[in-house]
């Protein structure tokens, strides 16, 4: 029995793990009294795999069995790979018990497409509501939205899920047209644009209703997968604020092709692009969380982002004449634009600063990256050293820094 | 003048107000049982006092709000050498500033209390995310830690919250006691089976096994061998965790 489902797990977990989402915060649901389980807001990684990712759901696949064939998916029904379906009952009794013993914060649950979009959301419903009314669980349940499927069956997942999400996957409908040829943009927005409307209808209700049911309160997300095609960094960010903007979507994750296919259609990489996914989401902090505009990060002339270095010094870098900004006396939101410093020093170093003028000294202790900020801040002690710098000399002394830095790192392990 | 107190925050609290009281300056504050003769001069020691020491409670909560009671107790349970003194600087400072000190990190004495309450707090994250239940026999669902610092006093309301329908215990191997839950109370406990550091196969159910295994097994089939950075990994998940993770 136990080899059973131990050998389904492995294949659907392993078919489940290039959607990178693995988060469980944003979402707040209360415990009841013989219940199981809550969300407070804050997602808990309760591991981390060997490449560093969040483990905070048990993500897997109902089945890996699929009627279409995306040449970016390891699941497509071309590839040859061994192919499992869990049972309703299976999944309920995984979560439950890993749910028990602290492993995971809930379940992240998606699916490969049998036999036609409803049968298969209705599956997905029937698990995350069995879990919900049958277990009283109230831990986080993220539902992939299968496009296509009714709106009955999309309005009962939001009623039981935290967090429903759609991927696009390729990040433009040309290049979606070419891998996978059955899909189109319409049948993604659909359901996104279903999703959001009921979402904030809900949340209005809400405001004068306080029994109105909650509707996927961790909201929507999305996944792009960067590389496979040739959509540049300008598209893909613009892509994505329109996503946030129109679609009110609480994430957007940025995906590395992994190539995990040698499927004629797609390029053959040596390893995935960390590198410029690191970026992406570099970038898309700076939109969500610092008051960028996306057309500050990447424009006709710079339609990548530079990969030496991350897209907030970029941003410093090509705008010498808003720097440097003087930190005692410059508001909340253009300190937050001083590289090297975030968000939580941002904070301290406005509520410090009521209390006398700052200098150098208070900001290290305070926790800014120093060699980074130095060059675009200015102190109680004022050093206008770098006032009119040259920014490509200026980009040439942050990189040797820290090529420097690496290098003597490495020359302790000789 | 070196205070000696018992070892409790109430205790340290105590002394602190027996500071204030007779007017004369901290020069050491020592848990007593660690307290080692002909180090410090003639040292007084200061009984627990509940009402002292809700007194300097009040007086901090007033001036600096509760946030600050809460950061100095939670400094305390850091248990790092001469936490007791950084508590009594603070109240100093306090008591002689005309305005709300919390957030003035222009202080050394604040800075370094906030961020003895950052490792705090991560320290707490991270027993939510590493506690790993094994089911006895029993019906009985046990955890061991052993945290850095003393969090186990703080962990109450994020698992009773999470785990209200069954028995549960979360047992610092380290300091040697435990959080004891059952539907709907906890206590903490001391136990006899205080000398183990593990919890025997014998007590468990073979589900127990099953789901040990289970998780292995989704720990395994999740990594993504062309992005392994273990590197990143070590960071979060450091090697001192590991031995109650049933995945590694």
């Amino acid at each position: 029995m136990i080899e059973r489902i131990d050998e389904k797990l492995a294949i659907l977990a392993d078919a489940a793990k290039y959607d990178v989402s693995c988060a469980s915060s944003g979402s707040y649901r209360k415990n009841s009294k013989d219940g199981l389980g809550n969300s407070q807001g804050m997602g808990i990684c309760h591991t981390y795999t060997q490449d560093g990712r969040c483990v905070s759901l048990l993500k897997i696949l109902l089945t890996n069995y699929c009627i279409f064939d995306c040449a970016y998916c390891v699941s497509r029904r071309s590839n040859d790979v061994k192919r499992a379906a869990f049972t309703v009952q299976e999944v309920v009794n995984l979560t439950i018990n890993f749910y028990q013993r602290n492993y995971i914060e809930g379940l992240f649950l998606s699916s490969g497409i049998f036999k036609n979009a409803d049968y298969t959301m209705e599956r997905l419903v029937r698990i995350a509501k069995k879990l919900r009314t049958e277990h009283k669980f109230n831990g986080y349940i993220h539902l992939k939205a299968i496009p296509g499927a009714s709106d009955e069956l999309m309005h009962e997942a939001g009623l039981h899920a935290d967090r429903l999400s759609v991927n696009l996957e390729i990040p433009s409908e040309e290049s979606l047209k070419k891998v996978a040829p059955e899909k189109d943009y319409a049948s993604a927005y659909q359901p996104m644009n279903y999703l959001a409307e009921s979402i904030t209808g809900y949340q209005e209700e809400k405001k004068t209703l306080r029994s109105a049911p909650t509707f996927a309160p961790g909201g929507q997300s999305t996944q792009l997968v960067v590389g496979a095609t040739p959509e540049n960094d300008y598209r893909i960010l613009h892509l994505a604020n329109s996503l946030y903007q129109h679609q009110q979507l609480r994430r957007v994750y940025y995906s590395g092709y992994v190539p995990i296919s040698n499927d004629q259609r797609l390029p053959m990489l040596h390893s995935p692009p960390l590198v410029r996914e690191n970026r992406l989401y570099q970038a898309d902090w700076l939109l969500r969380f610092y008051g960028f505009d996306v057309n500050e990060l990447v424009d006709d002339q710079h339609p990548d982002l530079d990969q030496e270095v991350d897209p907030k010094l970029g941003y410093a870098l090509r705008h010498p004449e808003q720097f440097p900004v003087d930190v005692n006396t410059a508001p909340y939101e253009l300190i937050l634009r001083i590289p090297g410093i975030g968000v939580k020093s941002a904070q301290k170093i406005v509520q410090a600063r009521r209390f006398g003028k700052l200098r150098a000294e208070h900001l290290r202790k305070i926790g800014i990256v120093w060699k980074r900020a130095r060059y675009f801040l200015i102190t109680a002690e004022p050093d206008f050293r770098w006032l009119g710098f040259d920014p490509d000399h200026l980009k040439q002394r942050i990189l040797s820094e820290r090529s420097r830095k690496h290098s003597s790192q490495l020359a302790l392990f000789k | 003048m070196t205070f000696t107190y018992d070892g409790s925050f109430e205790g340290l609290l105590s002394a602190i107000f027996e500071s204030f009281r007779i007017k004369a300056a901290a020069e050491e504050i020592v848990e007593e049982s660690s307290f080692q003769p002909g180090l410090f001069g003639n040292p007084v020691f200061v009984p627990s006092n509940r009402a002292q020491s809700q007194r300097v409670k009040a007086g901090l909560s007033q001036r600096c709000g509760p946030k600050a009671v809460e950061m100095l107790y939670h400094a305390f349970l850091s248990e790092q050498p001469q936490v007791e003194m950084l508590i009594y600087r603070f109240v100093k400072l306090t008591v002689s500033s005309p305005e709300n000190i919390l957030d003035n990190f222009r202080e050394p004495v604040v800075l370094q209390l906030h961020r003895i309450q950052k490792q705090i707090h991560r320290e707490v994250h991270r027993m939510h995310a590493f506690v790993r239940f094994q089911q006895t026999e029993d019906g009985l669902f046990i955890a061991l830690i052993t945290p850095d610092f003393n969090v186990l006093p703080l962990l109450p309301p994020h698992f009773t919250e999470r785990y209200p329908a069954f028995r549960w215990l979360i047992y610092d191997a380290k300091r040697k006691y435990g959080l004891y839950y059952e539907p709907h109370q906890y206590h903490f406990v001391t136990l006899s089976f205080a000398q183990q550091r593990t919890i025997s196969e014998e007590l468990l159910t073979t589900a127990e096994k099953d789901y040990q295994q289970l998780w292995q097994t989704y720990f395994r089939s999740v990594d993504i061998p062309e992005r392994r950075n273990l590197k990143l990994h070590l960071q979060h998940v450091p090697k001192r965790y590991w031995k109650y993770l049933v995945e590694k």
